[in-house]
């Protein structure tokens, strides 16, 4: 599961975004987005096709959450852990979403990677989780776990 | 007979909770039923509580039906499309919630089907494009200026002098960048608005590139919100098959573009400077000012950023004079702006209203109180940087300079609220936290502060010395606020101090960390 990517498959992205360093957040968006995290030699290949230090684009991938230096599961869910959520019961929505996944933030289980997200703007219908990025509003626990349950089934 | 018109809302809200199940059942039982429809995926009105809200057009009058599900479509189609059922409303227009507002820049927000030029023209749209052609740029910064708005990002800054500051700066090139970057918690009213009339947001920057001299616009928008990009992206490419977009728009000369950027996970990217280093493709790091954006901002270039909301708002400045929205609203807030009820609230959703108007008239008159029936402990307003206010400041008229003078900000607009089962102590702990997990590292006291902050209120919730931490505690505030470079350290104090000040005892009594 930790393969890299294909150069062609870097160079495509690249040239598909005009080869233009100034769009290294949008490439690597379109890197994350198809192959789901940023494996090293594709921060070799960006800085080479780019003509950027190796410095320059680890940075960047460093400093953004999306961009993932580690494969995620199949699924990933983010559960929102801001302030209109907290007002309606996500603390106890991911303690329980802990222990039924078996998993902490940023960790993969069964296939499912747990991830903390700072609002979905879905704020008038919290609580609120994002599965594989689609957005879910008035969550509870049961709706937790048969949203997750469809998960599995989908496989 | 003609077809039936049916509306399920597309917005993201809405989709949360079923409303493309509800979109699909209702297809599926047309096609069964042999009954002639034409499905159309409006934007949201913004009450939220009530979706998935289906309307149906009878006679020309849109009969609401909330918090639909699939399982409802049969029924409603039995009762006969418009008629009697347990959840219809009535008429949309005469929905309190939503005729009590007072709609300058969200009023095609449900109403039209986002996607469709032809809805768009039928409604208004471009009018007010075609107008600034006519009236000529100085024109249209007159009437910004004249109507008073201010920056709705959450800086309050007066537009017309931004718009007008560009306008004078020399420059081969300019920029109007839309800061779409809505990482407050408690706030959606960019989304909702992008969502609901996405073509507004285009004529917005257009008229704002004509007015200052801006050929190319760019969208900054948070990968927050995936079912909004998609919806962008096809109104940008709508926009440009229609002509709308691109060079010599109407045979005026002016030649515009938008490029949509993804955000990639930042709150402080949200912070102009920061948003504008993401634009260019480097860590969102903030920018020492000045130079001022509007001097030099985007690549260097003199650069308008301004909130999605702060756009939107312009047309109808345009079509209705800067005079009429600078009659609304009290003191130096003058207009209109887009409260969104949130967190623990009976009825959440988006209300725009004139300024002057009180948290508790929002809360009480238009959310209906708290979610779970217990009584409203804290209210916080502005999103992560803003103050938890207690139940007796709850009389507070939103106006930027009464907040001011509470220790408080209006922000983007955000009302967050909390019944009496909230710890405040943890909520104080998050607000350094999550500074902690956001802070570009730029300057120390945000990189450090917000991480020492989070050891202070431990220590304090456990007991440990709590007098001398929490002297220790509003010292480091003083610090993060002075010496922070931009709002993300200088402002997280605020919910801190408001829990030290009106919440204190929660210290004592907090459950710890959760």
């Amino acid at each position: 599961m930790r393969q890299g990517i294909e150069p062609e498959a870097i160079n495509t992205i690249v040239s598909e975004f005009g080869g233009k360093p100034e769009l290294l957040v949008q490439i690597l968006q379109a890197i994350v987005t198809r192959h789901g995290w940023v494996p090293e030699d594709a921060i070799r290949r960006l800085a080479f096709e780019l003509n950027l230090s190796r410095a320059d684009v680890y940075g960047v991938v460093n400093y953004y959450h999306d961009f993932r230096t580690e494969p995620p599961g199949k699924h990933i869910v983010k559960i929102c852990q801001a302030e209109a959520c907290q007002a309606m019961g996500s603390r106890a929505l991911t303690a329980h979403a802990h222990e039924s996944l078996g998993a902490s933030f940023h960790e993969t289980s069964d296939d499912v990677t747990l991830e903390p997200v700072y609002c979905l703007g879905n704020c008038a219908c919290a609580p609120a989780i994002m599965i594989d990025n689609k957005t879910h509003g008035r969550v509870d626990a049961s709706r937790f776990d048969s949203l997750v349950e469809g998960l599995r089934e989908s496989g | 007979m003609a077809a039936t018109k049916i509306y399920v809302p597309r917005e993201t809200s809405a989709v949360s909770v079923g409303a493309d199940e509800v979109a699909v059942a209702i297809a599926r039982e047309a096609k069964k039923s042999g009954v002639r429809i034409e499905l159309i995926r409006n934007g949201s009105w913004g009450a939220s509580w009530l979706e998935p809200l289906v309307e149906v057009e009878v006679d020309g009058v849109r009969i609401a039906y909330a918090n639909v599900t699939p399982d409802d479509v049969a029924g409603l189609f039995a009762a006969g499309l418009g008629g009697e059922h347990d959840k219809r409303l009535g008429p949309v227009n005469e929905i309190p919630y939503l005729i009590n507002q007072d709609r300058w820049t969200f009023w095609r927000c449900g109403l039209t089907d986002p996607l469709s030029l032809e809805d768009f023209g039928l409604h208004q749209g471009f009018k007010a494009l075609e107008k600034a052609f006519a009236d000529g740029p100085q024109a249209i910064l007159d009437a910004v200026t004249a109507s008073g708005l201010r920056g709705r990002g959450g800086a309050g800054f007066p537009t017309g002098i931004k718009w007008q500051t560009v306008a004078d700066t020399e420059g081969d090139q300019k920029y109007i960048a839309c800061n779409a970057d809505e990482g407050d918690s408690g706030t959606f009213s960019d989304r909702l608005l992008m969502e609901g009339d996405p073509l507004g947001l285009i004529e917005s920057m257009a008229i704002a590139g004509f007015a200052v001299g801006a050929s190319r616009g760019y969208i900054y928008l948070r990968s927050e919100y995936p079912l909004t990009h998609r919806i962008l992206t096809r109104a940008l490419e709508l926009a440009r098959e229609g002509g709308w977009l691109g060079e010599d728009i109407l045979g005026s000369g002016f030649g515009f573009d938008i490029e949509l950027h993804l955000g990639a996970g930042s709150y402080v990217c949200g912070e102009e400077t920061a948003m504008l280093e993401s634009l260019e493709g480097k860590k969102g790091i903030v920018r020492y000012k000045p130079p001022l954006p509007a001097h030099e901002g985007l690549f260097g270039k003199p650069t308008v950023v301004n909130n999605v909301v702060t756009l939107a708002s312009v047309p109808n400045i345009v079509n209705l004079g800067g005079e009429r929205y600078a009659g609304m609203g009290v003191n130096r807030s003058k207009g209109t702006l887009a409260f969104q009820l949130a967190g623990n609230i009976r009825r959440g959703g988006l209300v725009e209203k004139a300024f002057g108007v009180t948290v508790r008239e929002l809360i009480d008159e238009y959310g209906g109180g708290t979610a779970s029936g217990r009584p409203i402990k804290a209210v916080q307003i502005g999103g992560p940087l803003g103050a938890y206010l207690p139940a007796e400041q709850l009389d507070t008229p939103l106006d930027y300079e009464a907040f001011t003078e509470i220790g408080a900000m209006i922000g983007h607009g955000g009302i967050v609220v909390f019944d009496d089962t909230a710890d405040m102590a943890q909520q104080a702990r998050f607000a350094m936290e999550f500074c902690a997990i956001e802070s570009c590292g730029k300057c120390t006291p945000c990189r450090i502060g917000s991480t020492r902050g989070v050891e202070v209120i431990d220590k304090m919730v456990a007991g440990d010395s709590r007098d001398e931490n929490y002297d220790l505690l509003v010292e480091l505030c003083d610090t993060m606020e002075d010496a922070s470079l931009c709002a993300m350290g200088g402002m997280t104090p605020y919910p801190v101090r408001s829990v030290l000040k009106h919440f204190a005892e929660d210290f004592a009594s907090s459950g710890g960390k959760q």
